[in-house]
């Protein structure tokens, strides 16, 4: 399965490792299974990891290690991936008030989709996505996918400024805004969940590999919940 | 424990060590000094490790007084500094008597100025790291940019006061350059001979939006060749990734840790620290070299940082 592997030098200190140019659960599954064994067996000079759809992006101290040394031992662990056992996923329900002022883009989505804002909260809630990996800004993650019948482009002009707990979708993703970032993604609700906490144990709600489903809850339920 | 109190905080001043490495599977990039050359040795002229915490100013340098007195030094670019009225020369350690006031001026050239003080900052490490990552509001001091009012506590000193300066020459050799150098990036072969050409050739202005996330370019745009469907990715400190509407934005200390666009070229790691004194409206252009040039230049640069006529005492 691993075969295939493409090896591609990103920068003079990291190189990616691609599963594959497709997202498919296959190449999921050998992303987290070599993230796992970098995390149990790390490599002596790499400093950071970056997984991702299909591929795990390394950095490296090119001072002890150079992208060719760095490869032949990639490809000892890329024989031994088969092996590695994945935890597994947590289920998480992230409670999620739509439209109004907390999604603003639910009306126009649902117009481009040609279907009512009701049917494309009950599509979004109507899927348990996986969580492809955390990237962008801490905690972010990259849950898929999302039905086709919701699937519609980014924002020509990204929103400056998103706030925190919104919940977007863009092509075949759906996600939850951390922290008030600059963002791209079509927002349709927002939920009272702090999806990072640096003070809780793991810091992050969702984790690579999770399951998560999306609630809707009433306006009432979300100031119930945010003040809990 | 003696303290620094903030009475003005400058346009963006933030505590900075050299970062988090490690937690990229979580979203979080490293953050850290914008020019962590000069915090480095800003660090050795007080006789701190290297990765001590210090404070970062950005175009505009704050005003600081000193209840205790300790022992400090700027590097970076040359804000025009005074203690209590007189000037300080940057690149070198000075002593602070007790109540005295520093006043850090505009940039006068680059754009980040590095205050440290021996002992470092002390504040409480987040991951392992006091840099503020100011997008999340994490580490740092209280995960933010610094107040008037913000008291900053200092480690533990000891010893006593030496004056060093860096050697004149070190300092050129470590120069900001306006040309950067750059290997190919994992998409460069998306972009057409022409596109590459006209990107190796074209002068670059860095748009007014730029800060420690990344600074956004403005020049003849770069066309993509083959609109490959480009799927989200894990992304390297100084990548040049390219929008649709083909304006290079160079990644940088508080990157996003996954993109969407391609990368065509990736800044050379001994060349970041020129990024980071980079200010809106200055001029670059990009220079291509090999992986093993990218190399050389970084164990030419650590020697120096390493060698013996770097510090005169």
């Amino acid at each position: 399965m691993t075969d295939g592997a493409r090896f591609q030098s990103a920068s003079d200190q990291s190189l990616v490792v691609y599963f594959g140019e497709k997202i498919t659960l296959d190449s999921h599954q050998h992303v987290r299974q070599l993230l796992r064994l970098l995390e149990l067996e790390p490599i002596p000079g790499v400093r950071n990891l970056h997984p991702a759809y299909c591929s795990l992006l390394l950095n490296f101290d090119v001072l002890k290690l150079s992208h060719d040394e760095l490869e032949t031992i990639l490809r000892r662990y890329l024989g031994r991936l088969e092996d590695v056992c994945l935890p597994e996923p947590r289920r998480i329900e992230i409670p999620v008030s739509y439209g109004g002022e907390f999604g603003p883009d639910l009306d126009e989505v649902a117009t481009i989709c040609g279907i009512t804002p009701a049917q494309v909260i009950g599509l979004h809630a109507s899927v348990t996505y996986v969580a492809y990996f955390l990237g962008f800004v801490p905690g972010f993650a990259y849950l898929g996918e999302l039905p086709d019948a919701l699937a519609t482009s980014r924002l020509a002009t990204p929103r400056r400024s998103v706030p925190p707990g919104s919940v977007g979708i863009a092509g075949k993703q759906t996600g939850v805004y951390p922290f008030a970032t600059p963002g791209g993604w079509r927002l349709i609700g927002r939920t009272p969940m702090a999806m990072f906490r640096p003070d809780r144990s793991g810091m992050s709600v969702v984790s690579i590999g999770d399951l998560v489903r999306f609630t809707p809850v009433s306006r009432a339920q979300f100031v119930a919940l945010e003040n809990s | 424990m003696s303290v620094i109190q903030v009475q003005s905080p400058g346009l963006l001043t933030t505590v900075q060590d050299l970062g988090r490495e490690g937690f990229g599977p979580l979203g979080i990039s490293p953050s850290g000094a914008a020019d962590p050359i000069s915090l480095r040795l800003g660090n050795r002229l007080v006789a701190n490790a290297e990765g001590a915490a210090g404070l970062e100013m950005t175009l505009l340098g704050g005003t600081f007084s000193f209840p205790d007195g300790l022992i400090l030094a700027l590097t970076g670019s040359d804000f025009g500094a005074t203690l209590d009225g007189s000037v300080v020369d940057p690149w070198t350690s000075i002593e602070v008597r007790t109540g005295q006031t520093l006043r850090v001026g505009p940039a006068r050239s680059g754009a980040r100025c590095y205050l440290c003080v021996h002992g470092g900052i002390a504040v409480k490490p987040f991951l392992g790291s006091a840099s503020t990552h100011i997008l999340s509001g994490l580490g740092g001091f209280e995960g933010r940019a610094l107040r008037k009012g913000d008291v900053l506590h200092i480690g533990s000193v000891s010893g006593t006061f030496r004056k060093r300066t860096i050697a004149p020459q070190a300092r050129d050799r470590l120069a900001p350059r306006q040309t950067l150098r750059v290997t190919p990036g994992p998409q460069s072969n998306w972009f057409s001979e022409s596109s590459l050409r006209s990107f190796y050739s074209g002068i670059y202005r860095v748009g007014e939006q730029s800060n420690r996330m990344g600074l956004r370019l403005e020049g003849a745009p770069v066309t993509q060749s083959s609109g490959g469907e480009m799927i989200t990715e894990g992304v390297s400190l100084g990548a040049v990734q390219v929008t649709h509407a083909g304006l290079p934005i160079i990644l940088f200390v508080e990157q996003q840790t996954t993109g969407g666009y391609p990368k065509i070229a990736n800044v050379i790691s001994a060349d970041i620290h020129c990024v980071g004194q980079l200010r809106p409206r200055d001029e670059i252009r990009f220079e291509q070299v090999t992986l093993e040039t990218a190399r050389s230049l970084l164990v030419e640069q650590e020697e120096l940082m390493a060698s013996a006529e770097l510090i005169l005492e």
